[in-house]
Protein backbone atom coordinates (compact mmCIF):
# COMPACT_ATOMS: atom_id res chain seq x y z
CA UNK A 1 0.00 0.00 0.00
CA UNK A 2 1.18 3.37 -0.90
CA UNK A 3 2.03 5.19 2.16
CA UNK A 4 -0.38 8.50 2.15
CA UNK A 5 1.06 11.68 1.80
CA UNK A 6 1.97 14.35 4.87
CA UNK A 7 0.96 18.03 4.51
CA UNK A 8 4.44 20.48 3.24
CA UNK A 9 5.25 22.85 5.20
CA UNK A 10 7.54 26.08 4.65
CA UNK A 11 10.14 26.95 7.81
CA UNK A 12 11.17 30.33 8.18
CA UNK A 13 13.65 31.12 11.07
CA UNK A 14 14.70 33.96 12.96
CA UNK A 15 18.43 33.72 13.58
CA UNK A 16 19.34 36.77 16.16
CA UNK A 17 17.33 38.97 17.53
CA UNK A 18 16.87 42.36 15.75
CA UNK A 19 16.82 40.44 11.81
CA UNK A 20 13.91 38.60 10.03
CA UNK A 21 12.83 35.33 9.89
CA UNK A 22 14.47 33.56 6.64
CA UNK A 23 13.58 30.76 4.90
CA UNK A 24 15.41 27.84 5.61
CA UNK A 25 13.54 25.16 3.85
CA UNK A 26 10.67 22.32 4.24
CA UNK A 27 9.35 19.70 6.21
CA UNK A 28 6.21 17.44 6.26
CA UNK A 29 3.96 17.18 9.47
CA UNK A 30 0.35 16.26 10.11
CA UNK A 31 -0.22 19.60 11.84
CA UNK A 32 1.55 23.24 12.45
CA UNK A 33 2.57 21.66 16.28
CA UNK A 34 4.19 18.89 14.94
CA UNK A 35 5.51 20.86 12.20
CA UNK A 36 7.13 23.26 15.27
CA UNK A 37 8.49 20.34 16.51
CA UNK A 38 10.37 18.78 13.66
CA UNK A 39 11.31 22.23 12.41
CA UNK A 40 13.07 22.77 16.00
CA UNK A 41 15.06 19.37 15.35
CA UNK A 42 15.48 19.35 11.41
CA UNK A 43 16.52 23.44 11.39
CA UNK A 44 17.59 24.25 15.01
CA UNK A 45 20.31 21.72 16.04
CA UNK A 46 23.21 24.24 16.43
CA UNK A 47 21.30 27.22 18.00
CA UNK A 48 20.86 28.64 14.63
CA UNK A 49 17.23 30.38 15.55
CA UNK A 50 15.72 31.97 18.28
CA UNK A 51 11.77 32.19 16.89
CA UNK A 52 10.25 30.03 13.81
CA UNK A 53 7.39 30.19 11.86
CA UNK A 54 6.14 27.68 9.76
CA UNK A 55 3.86 28.14 6.65
CA UNK A 56 1.63 25.39 4.86
CA UNK A 57 3.18 25.14 1.55
CA UNK A 58 -0.33 25.46 0.35
CA UNK A 59 -1.22 29.17 1.91
CA UNK A 60 2.02 30.15 -0.56
CA UNK A 61 1.24 32.34 -3.35
CA UNK A 62 4.32 32.52 -5.98
CA UNK A 63 4.74 34.90 -8.89
CA UNK A 64 5.32 32.99 -12.11
CA UNK A 65 9.12 32.92 -13.25
CA UNK A 66 7.58 32.53 -17.05
CA UNK A 67 6.31 36.32 -16.34
CA UNK A 68 10.00 37.17 -14.99
CA UNK A 69 10.03 40.14 -17.99
CA UNK A 70 6.55 41.73 -16.91
CA UNK A 71 7.41 41.43 -13.16
CA UNK A 72 10.44 42.53 -12.97
CA UNK A 73 11.94 44.39 -15.70
CA UNK A 74 9.91 48.03 -15.70
CA UNK A 75 12.18 48.47 -12.28
CA UNK A 76 15.70 47.75 -13.88
CA UNK A 77 15.20 50.78 -16.01
CA UNK A 78 14.31 53.74 -13.85
CA UNK A 79 17.87 54.02 -12.49
CA UNK A 80 16.59 57.56 -11.00
CA UNK A 81 14.91 55.69 -8.15
CA UNK A 82 18.56 55.00 -6.74
CA UNK A 83 20.42 57.84 -4.92
CA UNK A 84 23.51 57.82 -7.07
CA UNK A 85 21.36 58.99 -10.23
CA UNK A 86 21.66 62.60 -8.22
CA UNK A 87 25.03 64.88 -9.23
CA UNK A 88 25.27 66.62 -5.55
CA UNK A 89 28.95 69.03 -5.60
CA UNK A 90 31.70 68.27 -3.98
CA UNK A 91 31.55 71.50 -1.92
CA UNK A 92 27.95 70.42 -0.69
CA UNK A 93 30.08 67.03 1.16
CA UNK A 94 28.22 64.24 2.57
CA UNK A 95 24.23 63.79 1.54
CA UNK B 1 27.11 12.38 0.30
CA UNK B 2 26.66 9.75 -0.92
CA UNK B 3 25.89 10.11 -4.74
CA UNK B 4 28.80 10.27 -7.08
CA UNK B 5 28.51 6.02 -7.73
CA UNK B 6 24.64 6.42 -8.28
CA UNK B 7 24.60 9.48 -10.76
CA UNK B 8 24.23 7.50 -13.91
CA UNK B 9 21.63 8.29 -16.48
CA UNK B 10 19.44 6.52 -19.25
CA UNK B 11 20.47 7.02 -22.57
CA UNK B 12 17.08 7.02 -23.74
CA UNK B 13 16.36 10.42 -22.03
CA UNK B 14 18.17 12.45 -23.80
CA UNK B 15 16.39 12.81 -26.47
CA UNK B 16 15.08 16.66 -26.34
CA UNK B 17 11.71 17.64 -25.83
CA UNK B 18 11.87 21.38 -27.37
CA UNK B 19 15.45 22.44 -28.78
CA UNK B 20 14.97 26.03 -28.34
CA UNK B 21 13.83 25.73 -24.71
CA UNK B 22 16.69 23.60 -24.43
CA UNK B 23 18.61 25.76 -25.94
CA UNK B 24 18.18 28.56 -23.57
CA UNK B 25 18.10 26.42 -20.34
CA UNK B 26 21.96 25.03 -21.40
CA UNK B 27 22.69 28.92 -22.26
CA UNK B 28 21.59 29.94 -18.34
CA UNK B 29 23.38 26.50 -17.22
CA UNK B 30 26.55 27.65 -19.02
CA UNK B 31 25.85 31.25 -17.46
CA UNK B 32 26.17 29.45 -13.97
CA UNK B 33 22.66 30.79 -12.95
CA UNK B 34 20.93 28.24 -10.87
CA UNK B 35 17.94 26.47 -12.13
CA UNK B 36 14.93 27.01 -9.63
CA UNK B 37 11.65 24.65 -9.24
CA UNK B 38 9.53 26.10 -10.99
CA UNK B 39 11.86 27.35 -14.00
CA UNK B 40 11.52 25.16 -17.26
CA UNK B 41 13.69 21.87 -17.44
CA UNK B 42 14.12 19.21 -19.66
CA UNK B 43 12.45 15.67 -18.78
CA UNK B 44 15.73 14.35 -18.49
CA UNK B 45 17.72 16.64 -16.40
CA UNK B 46 14.33 16.54 -13.85
CA UNK B 47 14.54 12.55 -14.18
CA UNK B 48 18.70 12.48 -13.43
CA UNK B 49 18.56 14.85 -10.26
CA UNK B 50 15.00 13.20 -8.74
CA UNK B 51 16.78 9.79 -8.70
CA UNK B 52 20.36 10.95 -7.53
CA UNK B 53 19.00 13.64 -4.71
CA UNK B 54 16.67 10.63 -3.72
CA UNK B 55 19.01 8.17 -3.62
CA UNK B 56 21.57 10.54 -2.17
CA UNK B 57 18.59 11.01 0.96
CA UNK B 58 18.41 7.17 0.90
CA UNK B 59 22.18 6.58 1.48
CA UNK B 60 21.71 9.35 4.35
CA UNK B 61 19.36 7.43 6.00
CA UNK B 62 20.41 4.23 5.69
CA UNK B 63 23.72 5.55 6.88
CA UNK B 64 21.89 5.69 10.03
CA UNK B 65 21.65 1.68 10.64
CA UNK B 66 25.47 0.60 10.83
CA UNK B 67 26.25 3.68 12.99
CA UNK B 68 23.29 3.34 15.20
CA UNK B 69 24.37 0.09 15.71
CA UNK B 70 26.84 1.10 18.10
CA UNK B 71 25.46 4.30 20.19
CA UNK B 72 24.56 1.63 23.37
CA UNK B 73 27.99 0.49 23.27
CA UNK B 74 30.03 3.82 22.89
CA UNK B 75 32.74 3.85 25.06
CA UNK B 76 32.44 6.72 26.72
CA UNK B 77 29.31 9.18 27.21
CA UNK B 78 31.51 11.63 25.41
CA UNK B 79 31.78 9.21 22.34
CA UNK B 80 27.82 8.41 22.68
CA UNK B 81 26.96 12.17 22.96
CA UNK B 82 28.61 13.15 19.86
CA UNK B 83 27.53 9.64 17.79
CA UNK B 84 24.35 10.32 18.73
CA UNK B 85 24.55 13.70 17.57
CA UNK B 86 26.06 12.71 14.21
CA UNK B 87 23.43 10.09 13.29
CA UNK B 88 20.83 12.44 14.09
CA UNK B 89 22.35 14.78 11.46
CA UNK B 90 22.52 11.96 9.18
CA UNK B 91 18.56 11.96 9.96
CA UNK B 92 18.31 15.56 9.00
CA UNK B 93 21.00 15.68 5.81
CA UNK B 94 18.26 12.86 4.98
CA UNK B 95 15.46 15.09 5.62
CA UNK B 96 16.94 18.51 3.64
CA UNK B 97 17.88 16.37 0.56
CA UNK B 98 13.86 14.61 0.23
CA UNK B 99 12.70 18.33 0.49
CA UNK B 100 14.97 19.18 -2.43
CA UNK B 101 13.79 16.19 -4.28
CA UNK B 102 9.97 16.97 -3.77
CA UNK B 103 10.77 20.10 -5.59
CA UNK B 104 11.06 18.17 -8.70
CA UNK B 105 7.29 17.07 -8.14
CA UNK B 106 7.15 13.20 -6.69
CA UNK B 107 6.32 13.15 -2.91
CA UNK B 108 8.96 11.85 -0.52
CA UNK B 109 6.16 9.11 0.44
CA UNK B 110 6.43 8.10 -3.32
CA UNK B 111 10.39 8.36 -3.14
CA UNK B 112 10.81 6.35 0.37
CA UNK B 113 8.00 3.40 -1.07
CA UNK B 114 10.42 3.42 -4.60
CA UNK B 115 13.35 2.70 -1.48
CA UNK B 116 11.39 0.58 0.68
CA UNK B 117 10.41 -1.54 -2.46
CA UNK B 118 14.15 -2.07 -3.33
CA UNK B 119 13.63 0.29 -6.66
CA UNK B 120 15.87 2.76 -5.44
CA UNK B 121 19.71 2.24 -4.65
CA UNK B 122 21.45 4.04 -1.94
CA UNK B 123 25.30 4.07 -1.42
CA UNK B 124 26.91 0.69 -1.42
CA UNK B 125 29.27 1.36 1.87
CA UNK B 126 26.70 1.44 3.86
CA UNK B 127 25.73 -2.40 3.06
CA UNK B 128 29.25 -3.18 5.07
CA UNK B 129 28.66 -3.99 8.67
CA UNK B 130 30.29 -2.73 11.79
CA UNK B 131 31.59 -5.14 13.46
CA UNK B 132 34.11 -3.18 16.14
CA UNK B 133 34.23 0.13 18.30
CA UNK B 134 37.33 1.50 15.26
CA UNK B 135 34.43 1.12 13.21
CA UNK B 136 32.77 3.81 13.77
CA UNK B 137 36.14 5.73 13.42
CA UNK B 138 37.07 4.53 10.50
CA UNK B 139 33.10 5.49 8.97
CA UNK B 140 33.41 8.98 10.26
CA UNK B 141 37.11 9.51 9.02
CA UNK B 142 36.79 7.72 5.45
CA UNK B 143 33.42 7.49 4.58
CA UNK B 144 32.35 10.84 5.77
CA UNK B 145 35.50 12.38 4.00
CA UNK B 146 35.24 10.69 0.76
CA UNK B 147 31.86 12.20 1.52
CA UNK B 148 32.93 15.38 1.97
CA UNK B 149 34.89 15.28 -1.32
CA UNK B 150 31.78 14.80 -3.13
CA UNK B 151 29.40 17.01 -1.50
CA UNK B 152 31.57 20.18 -1.72
CA UNK B 153 31.41 20.36 -5.66
CA UNK B 154 27.71 19.87 -5.77
CA UNK B 155 27.06 23.12 -3.68
CA UNK B 156 27.93 24.87 -6.89
CA UNK B 157 25.35 22.33 -8.77
CA UNK B 158 23.24 23.99 -11.30
CA UNK B 159 19.81 23.30 -9.35
CA UNK B 160 19.47 25.75 -6.87
CA UNK B 161 17.45 23.29 -4.08
CA UNK B 162 20.29 20.38 -4.70
CA UNK B 163 22.84 23.17 -3.94
CA UNK B 164 21.40 25.12 -1.36
CA UNK B 165 20.61 21.68 0.87
CA UNK B 166 24.70 20.38 0.70
CA UNK B 167 25.57 23.72 1.82
CA UNK B 168 23.76 23.08 4.78
CA UNK B 169 24.94 19.41 4.75
CA UNK B 170 28.95 20.27 4.08
CA UNK B 171 28.77 22.17 7.39
CA UNK B 172 27.62 19.81 9.36
CA UNK B 173 29.78 16.97 8.10
CA UNK B 174 32.70 18.46 9.34
CA UNK B 175 31.75 17.67 12.78
CA UNK B 176 31.53 14.20 11.34
CA UNK B 177 35.33 13.70 9.89
CA UNK B 178 37.02 15.35 12.77
CA UNK B 179 35.21 13.07 15.47
CA UNK B 180 36.06 10.08 13.51
CA UNK B 181 39.57 10.90 13.44
CA UNK B 182 39.97 11.69 16.56
CA UNK B 183 38.59 8.11 17.37
CA UNK B 184 40.95 6.48 14.98
CA UNK B 185 43.77 8.84 17.00
CA UNK B 186 42.86 7.63 20.46
CA UNK B 187 43.00 3.87 19.11
CA UNK B 188 46.61 4.14 17.52
CA UNK B 189 47.83 5.71 20.46
CA UNK B 190 46.96 3.49 22.93
CA UNK B 191 47.35 0.07 23.22
CA UNK B 192 48.35 -3.63 21.13
CA UNK B 193 44.99 -3.98 20.91
CA UNK B 194 43.20 -0.84 20.25
CA UNK B 195 45.64 0.09 17.67
CA UNK B 196 45.28 -3.18 15.89
CA UNK B 197 41.94 -2.77 16.19
CA UNK B 198 41.92 0.54 14.50
CA UNK B 199 44.00 -0.94 11.50
CA UNK B 200 41.79 -3.77 11.22
CA UNK B 201 38.98 -1.03 10.47
CA UNK B 202 41.24 0.77 8.10
CA UNK B 203 42.14 -2.56 5.99
CA UNK B 204 38.66 -3.43 5.85
CA UNK B 205 36.80 -0.36 4.70
CA UNK B 206 39.53 1.28 2.99
CA UNK B 207 39.03 -0.27 -0.71
CA UNK B 208 34.66 -0.28 -0.10
CA UNK B 209 35.23 3.38 0.55
CA UNK B 210 37.77 4.13 -2.55
CA UNK B 211 34.59 2.20 -4.48
CA UNK B 212 32.17 5.08 -2.94
CA UNK B 213 33.19 7.66 -6.32
CA UNK B 214 32.51 5.26 -8.54
CA UNK B 215 33.47 3.39 -11.41
CA UNK B 216 36.35 4.45 -13.22
CA UNK B 217 35.56 7.59 -15.77
CA UNK B 218 36.94 5.10 -19.13
CA UNK B 219 33.80 2.59 -17.75
CA UNK B 220 31.55 5.26 -17.00
CA UNK B 221 29.12 6.20 -19.97
CA UNK B 222 26.61 8.67 -18.75
CA UNK B 223 28.62 10.95 -17.35
CA UNK B 224 29.04 13.65 -19.69
CA UNK B 225 25.63 14.88 -19.24
CA UNK B 226 25.48 15.22 -16.04
CA UNK B 227 29.36 17.31 -16.43
CA UNK B 228 27.00 19.24 -18.87
CA UNK B 229 23.87 19.76 -16.81
CA UNK B 230 26.70 21.52 -14.35
CA UNK B 231 25.34 18.64 -11.83
CA UNK B 232 28.72 16.74 -11.65
CA UNK B 233 31.80 18.92 -11.59
CA UNK B 234 34.68 16.65 -11.29
CA UNK B 235 34.94 12.86 -12.40
CA UNK B 236 35.07 10.24 -10.32
CA UNK B 237 38.47 9.29 -10.75
CA UNK B 238 39.55 12.95 -10.37
CA UNK B 239 37.67 13.01 -6.97
CA UNK B 240 38.84 9.33 -6.19
CA UNK B 241 42.62 10.96 -6.72
CA UNK B 242 41.86 14.12 -4.63
CA UNK B 243 40.61 11.69 -1.59
CA UNK B 244 43.77 9.55 -1.77
CA UNK B 245 46.12 12.21 -1.65
CA UNK B 246 44.43 13.86 1.45
CA UNK B 247 44.42 10.75 3.28
CA UNK B 248 47.18 8.94 2.81
CA UNK B 249 49.42 11.75 4.90
CA UNK B 250 46.69 10.99 7.82
CA UNK B 251 46.77 7.55 7.66
CA UNK B 252 50.64 8.18 8.19
CA UNK B 253 50.25 10.52 10.87
CA UNK B 254 47.73 8.03 12.76
CA UNK B 255 51.00 5.52 12.06
CA UNK B 256 48.21 3.25 10.33
CA UNK B 257 49.21 1.06 7.04
CA UNK B 258 46.99 1.59 3.78
CA UNK B 259 45.98 -1.79 2.83
CA UNK B 260 47.83 -1.39 -0.49
CA UNK B 261 51.50 -2.68 -0.03
CA UNK B 262 51.66 -1.59 -3.81
CA UNK B 263 50.73 2.03 -3.66
CA UNK B 264 53.61 4.42 -5.37
CA UNK B 265 54.17 8.44 -5.00
CA UNK B 266 54.08 9.62 -8.48
CA UNK B 267 56.41 12.88 -9.90
CA UNK B 268 53.36 15.42 -9.44
CA UNK B 269 53.42 13.82 -5.70
CA UNK B 270 50.12 12.01 -6.28
CA UNK B 271 49.54 8.24 -4.34
CA UNK B 272 48.92 5.95 -7.03
CA UNK B 273 46.60 3.31 -5.77
CA UNK B 274 46.47 -0.30 -7.19
CA UNK B 275 43.85 -1.38 -8.93
CA UNK B 276 40.33 -1.70 -7.71
CA UNK B 277 38.06 -4.93 -7.52
CA UNK B 278 35.11 -3.67 -9.10
CA UNK B 279 33.67 -6.90 -9.12
CA UNK B 280 32.89 -6.55 -5.17
CA UNK B 281 31.60 -2.86 -6.19
CA UNK B 282 29.54 -4.18 -8.98
CA UNK B 283 28.08 -7.98 -6.57
CA UNK B 284 27.69 -5.33 -3.88
CA UNK B 285 25.37 -3.11 -6.20
CA UNK B 286 23.46 -6.06 -7.02
CA UNK B 287 22.59 -6.48 -3.58
CA UNK B 288 24.70 -9.70 -2.60
CA UNK B 289 26.85 -7.46 -0.42
CA UNK B 290 27.23 -8.30 3.72
CA UNK B 291 23.89 -6.45 4.83
CA UNK B 292 21.60 -5.89 2.07
CA UNK B 293 19.24 -7.78 2.92
CA UNK B 294 19.63 -6.72 6.45
CA UNK B 295 19.47 -2.57 5.96
CA UNK B 296 16.67 -2.84 3.47
CA UNK B 297 14.77 -5.04 6.24
CA UNK B 298 15.44 -2.91 8.84
CA UNK B 299 14.41 0.15 6.90
CA UNK B 300 10.84 -1.58 5.98
CA UNK B 301 10.42 -2.62 9.61
CA UNK B 302 10.84 1.13 11.07
CA UNK B 303 8.38 2.49 8.18
CA UNK B 304 5.92 -0.61 8.98
CA UNK B 305 6.02 -0.18 12.99
CA UNK B 306 5.68 3.51 12.62
CA UNK B 307 2.56 3.63 10.66
CA UNK B 308 0.41 4.04 13.66
CA UNK B 309 2.11 7.17 14.67
CA UNK B 310 1.62 8.53 10.91
CA UNK B 311 -2.19 7.85 11.09
CA UNK B 312 -2.78 8.94 14.85
CA UNK B 313 -0.99 11.86 14.39
CA UNK B 314 -3.21 12.01 10.93
CA UNK B 315 -6.51 11.47 12.61
CA UNK B 316 -5.67 13.76 15.37
CA UNK B 317 -5.04 16.80 12.70
CA UNK B 318 -8.37 16.22 11.09
CA UNK B 319 -10.09 16.10 14.44
CA UNK B 320 -8.22 19.44 15.19
CA UNK B 321 -9.45 20.97 11.93
CA UNK B 322 -12.74 19.85 12.23
CA UNK B 323 -13.66 21.42 15.50
CA UNK B 324 -11.96 24.90 14.59
CA UNK B 325 -14.75 24.56 11.64
CA UNK B 326 -17.46 23.69 14.04
CA UNK B 327 -15.94 26.66 16.29
CA UNK B 328 -16.19 29.01 13.43
CA UNK B 329 -19.34 27.89 12.84
CA UNK B 330 -20.86 28.79 16.10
Amino acid sequence: MATPNVPLWEVFIRSRNGLAHKHVGSLHAADARLALQAARDIYTRRGEGLSIWVVPSSAITASDPAEKGMMFEPAESKIYRHPTFYDVPDEVGHM
Amino acid sequence: MYTQALNTSDAEDRHVEDAARAGLFQARIDAEERIEPNDWMPAAYRKTLTRQISQHAHSEIVGMLPEGNWITRAPSLRRKAALLAKVQDECGHGLYLYAAAETLGTSREELVDMMLAGKAKYSSIFNYPTQTWADIGAIGWLVDGAAIMNQIPLCRCSYGPYARAMIRVCKEESFHQRQGFEIMLTLSRGGKEQKSMAQDALDRWWWPVLMMFGPPDKASQHGDTSTKWKIKRFSNDELRQKFVDATVPQAQYLGLTIPDPDMTRDEAGHWVYSPIDWEEFNQVLAGNGPCNRNRLGARRKAHDEGAWVREAAAAYAAKRSHRDVAQAAE
